[in-house]
C-alpha cells in the first residue's frame, strides 16, 4: 500500500513538471519610467487586457520593423516612424507602398502610455493604441495590406508562431494579437532624458539664452506656450488635447471635426509633444513648416482668425504676440533643450 | 458591605441596559455633492459651449469654450476631500461622494482654488498631467480656474478671453514678488442630513462678470494671470458665484 502511494506521488510530480513546461507564462515587463515622470505625472495607462510582457514587447518590436506587414513586403511601421527621427520621418507627407502620399505628417511616437484619453492620430480618430495600429496596415495609401494575408504570412513564418505562443499563449495569429504586440512595444518608447530634464534634476545648467527662452515659453504675455504644451511640471510637453492653433481662416482638413461631426471642432488637431523637435521636422499636422523659426513666426505674427480658433491664441487680429527677434531665437534655443539623444539612440528601440 | 457591592453591580448592569435602549444609533450615510452650472438660472453644459449663448452684465455676447476649476478642502461635517478638478468640457468632476456622513446637522464648505497652504507647486500629479499649473515666474502652484471663450468686441468681431484665476501676484519688482491669497471660502453653513442625500452646489457663471465688479471684456480679456488687480477683481466676483441648490434625501 505504502509503495503504491509513493508511486502515485512520483507520477503526479512528473505530470506536474511536464505540464508546467508546456504552459509558457510570459514575464512581466517593467517600464523604465524617468524620475521626473514618476514625480510629476500619474502612472501610465496600460490596458488590463494587454499587460506588458517581455515576450510581447519583443514580439511587438520585431513586428514594428518587419516589412511583412505591408502589402508587397517593402515597408514596415518603421518606414514612416524611424527611431533616429524620434519615430517619425522627415517628409511633409509619408509615401506608402504604392507611391501615394497621405495628407498628414507622420506623428512621432513616444510617451504614448501617458495619453490618458487614448485618442491617437492628429485628429484623435483612433481610440486606444491597439486600434491605432490596425489602421496603417490596411490603409491603401500606407502599408496597403490585407490583414488576413498578413496574419497568414506570419502564421507560415518559421519563428512567429512560437513567438506569439510565448507572448500570448497561442500559435494562432490574427490582427488582434499583432496589434496588441505592436502596442506593447510602442508603450515602451519613453523619452525623458533631454538637457532640460537634466536641468530640472540639477545635473546641468541652461545657457542664459535657453533660460530666457523658457521664460518666454512660460510667460502668458509672450509665448504662453505652457497652457497647451506643458511645463516643468508636466514633462510630457503636451496636453494631448485638440486645438485650432490659428493656421488657417478656412479648412481643407477639418481634423477633429471629421471625427466628431461637430463644426465647433473644425480645424482642431492634437497638440504634439515639444520633445525631440530637433529630429521631427517638418512641423504641424500637414508638415507645412520646415523649420522651428517658421513655427515660432506663425505664433508670433501669423495667426489666422477663424470661428474655432482656440481662445488661448492671443492678439489674433495682430497676428499674434509679436515676439522680439531675441525672444524668438531664445525660445528656439529652449525648445531644442527638449531633444533626447539617448532616446533616438536607444538600442532597445532599434531594429 | 456585601449588600452595597451587590447594589452597585445591579445599578451598573441596569444602567448599561438603559443606555442601549434609550439612544438611537443613527447609521452614517452616503452624501453626494453635485456641482451644477448655470447662466443666471439657465443650465450650462458642454453642449452649450462654442455658441454665443450668453450676455454679460456689461453687455458682451459670450461663447464658452473651456471651463474648469478646482475646489479644495471640501468639508461636510467630519468628512473631507483635499481637492477636486471640475471640468465642464469633458463632464468630469461634477460629483464628490462622502460615504460616512453623520446624520444630523453638518457644516458644508470648501475653498475655491487652493489656499496658500495647499497651493504647493507641482505636487498634485493629476493636475500636473492636465497642465493646470501656474508658471514659476508667477509663484507656481496651480490655477484656481481656467475659463476661456470668445466675446463680441466693440466692432462685433470675435475676440478671445482667458478668464484665469490664480493667486494674485504683484510683479512690479520681479525679484520681490508680492502675493495675495485670492482663493476664498465658500461656506454654506449647516446642512441637515437625515438620510442618504445629494446636495446640489450651483455655480452661476454670469456672476463672474457681475458682482460686485461689472466686468468689461473689452478691457480685461487676456493675460490676466500676471495682472495683480484683475486677480483681486476675479476673486471678489467669485464670492457670489456659488449657491446651495436642492438637497434630495
Amino acid at each position: 500500500m505504502r509503495k503504491i502511494g509513493l508511486n502515485l506521488i512520483f507520477i503526479f510530480c512528473l505530470m506536474s513538471c511536464s505540464s508546467s513546461e508546456e504552459e509558457y507564462i510570459p514575464v512581466p515587463y517593467q517600464l523604465e519610467i524617468p524620475q521626473l515622470f514618476k514625480e510629476k505625472l500619474i502612472a501610465p495607462a496600460i490596458p488590463n487586457n494587454n499587460p506588458l510582457t517581455q515576450e510581447g514587447v519583443a514580439l511587438g518590436k520585431k513586428l514594428f520593423f518587419d516589412k511583412k506587414l505591408s502589402g508587397d513586403g517593402t515597408q514596415s511601421c518603421a518606414s514612416c516612424h524611424h527611431p533616429q527621427k524620434a519615430f517619425t520621418d522627415n517628409l511633409q507627407f509619408s509615401v506608402g507602398i504604392d507611391g501615394k502620399q497621405g495628407s498628414r505628417n507622420s506623428m512621432p511616437l513616444f510617451n504614448l502610455a501617458w495619453n490618458f484619453d487614448e485618442k491617437f492620430a492628429w485628429d484623435g480618430k483612433d481610440f486606444t493604441l491597439e486600434n491605432q495600429a490596425l489602421e496603417p496596415v490596411a490603409n491603401p495609401i500606407e502599408l496597403h495590406a490585407d490583414w488576413r494575408k498578413v496574419a497568414e504570412r506570419l502564421q507560415n513564418d518559421a519563428e512567429y508562431p512560437t513567438l506569439f505562443s510565448q507572448a500570448f499563449g497561442t500559435t494562432k495569429i490574427d490582427s488582434t494579437l499583432i496589434t496588441k504586440a505592436l502596442a506593447q512595444f510602442e508603450r515602451t518608447l519613453i523619452s525623458g532624458n533631454s538637457k532640460f530634464d537634466k536641468f530640472l534634476l540639477g545635473e546641468v545648467a541652461l545657457t542664459p539664452e535657453e533660460q530666457n527662452g523658457f521664460d518666454v515659453f512660460m510667460d502668458e504675455a509672450k509665448g504662453d506656450c505652457f497652457h497647451c504644451h506643458g511645463s516643468n511640471n508636466n514633462p510630457l510637453w503636451t496636453d494631448n488635447q485638440f486645438h485650432n492653433n490659428g493656421l488657417d481662416r478656412s479648412f481643407t482638413d477639418l481634423g477633429l471635426g471629421v471625427v466628431t461631426g461637430d463644426p465647433a471642432d473644425h480645424g482642431k488637431f492634437k497638440s504634439p509633444s515639444l520633445r525631440n523637435l530637433k529630429f521631427t521636422a517638418p512641423y504641424m499636422h500637414d508638415g507645412r513648416f520646415a523649420t522651428l523659426e517658421e513655427v515660432i513666426n506663425h505664433y508670433s505674427e501669423g495667426l489666422q482668425a477663424s470661428p474655432t480658433i482656440d481662445p488661448l491664441m492671443k492678439k489674433v487680429n495682430q497676428g499674434g504676440v509679436n515676439l522680439t527677434p531675441k525672444d524668438k531665437a531664445d525660445l528656439k534655443a529652449f525648445l531644442l533643450t527638449l531633444s533626447d539623444e539617448e532616446f533616438i539612440n536607444n538600442p532597445d528601440f532599434k531594429e | 458591605m456585601k449588600k452595597i457591592i451587590w447594589f452597585f453591580v445591579i445599578i451598573a448592569f441596569t444602567s448599561c441596559k438603559d443606555d442601549t435602549d434609550c439612544c438611537v444609533n443613527l447609521e452614517p450615510v452616503n452624501v453626494t455633492l453635485k456641482f451644477t452650472h448655470n447662466w443666471d438660472g439657465t443650465p450650462v453644459t458642454a453642449s452649450d459651449f462654442n455658441s454665443f449663448n450668453y450676455v454679460t452684465e456689461n453687455g458682451e455676447s459670450v461663447s464658452i469654450e473651456r471651463l474648469r476649476y478646482v475646489v479644495s478642502n471640501v468639508n461636510l461635517g467630519g468628512e473631507s476631500k483635499p481637492y477636486q478638478l471640475v471640468d465642464l468640457g469633458i463632464n468630469s468632476g461634477f460629483e464628490i461622494t462622502f460615504n460616512n456622513v453623520a446624520q444630523g446637522v453638518n457644516n458644508l464648505n470648501f475653498t475655491f482654488g487652493f489656499s496658500d497652504a495647499d497651493n504647493i507647486d507641482g505636487v498634485y500629479q493629476d493636475l500636473n498631467t492636465v497642465s493646470f499649473n501656474v508658471p514659476g515666474m508667477l509663484g507656481g502652484g496651480y490655477h484656481y480656474m481656467q475659463f476661456d471663450g470668445k466675446y463680441k468686441d466693440t466692432n462685433n468681431l470675435d475676440a478671445n478671453f482667458n478668464y484665469h484665476a490664480i493667486r494674485a501676484v504683484n510683479r512690479s519688482d520681479p525679484n520681490n514678488l508680492i502675493f495675495e491669497d485670492t482663493s476664498f471660502l465658500v461656506d454654506f453653513g449647516s446642512v441637515t442630513i437625515t438620510n442618504k442625500a445629494t446636495i446640489e452646489i450651483k455655480m452661476n457663471i454670469a456672476e463672474w462678470f457681475k458682482n460686485p465688479n461689472t466686468w468689461n471684456l473689452n478691457q480685461l480679456n487676456t493675460v490676466l494671470m500676471p495682472n495683480f488687480e484683475a486677480q483681486k477683481l476675479i476673486s471678489a466676483n467669485g464670492k457670489s458665484v456659488f449657491s446651495l441648490g436642492d438637497i434630495l434625501q
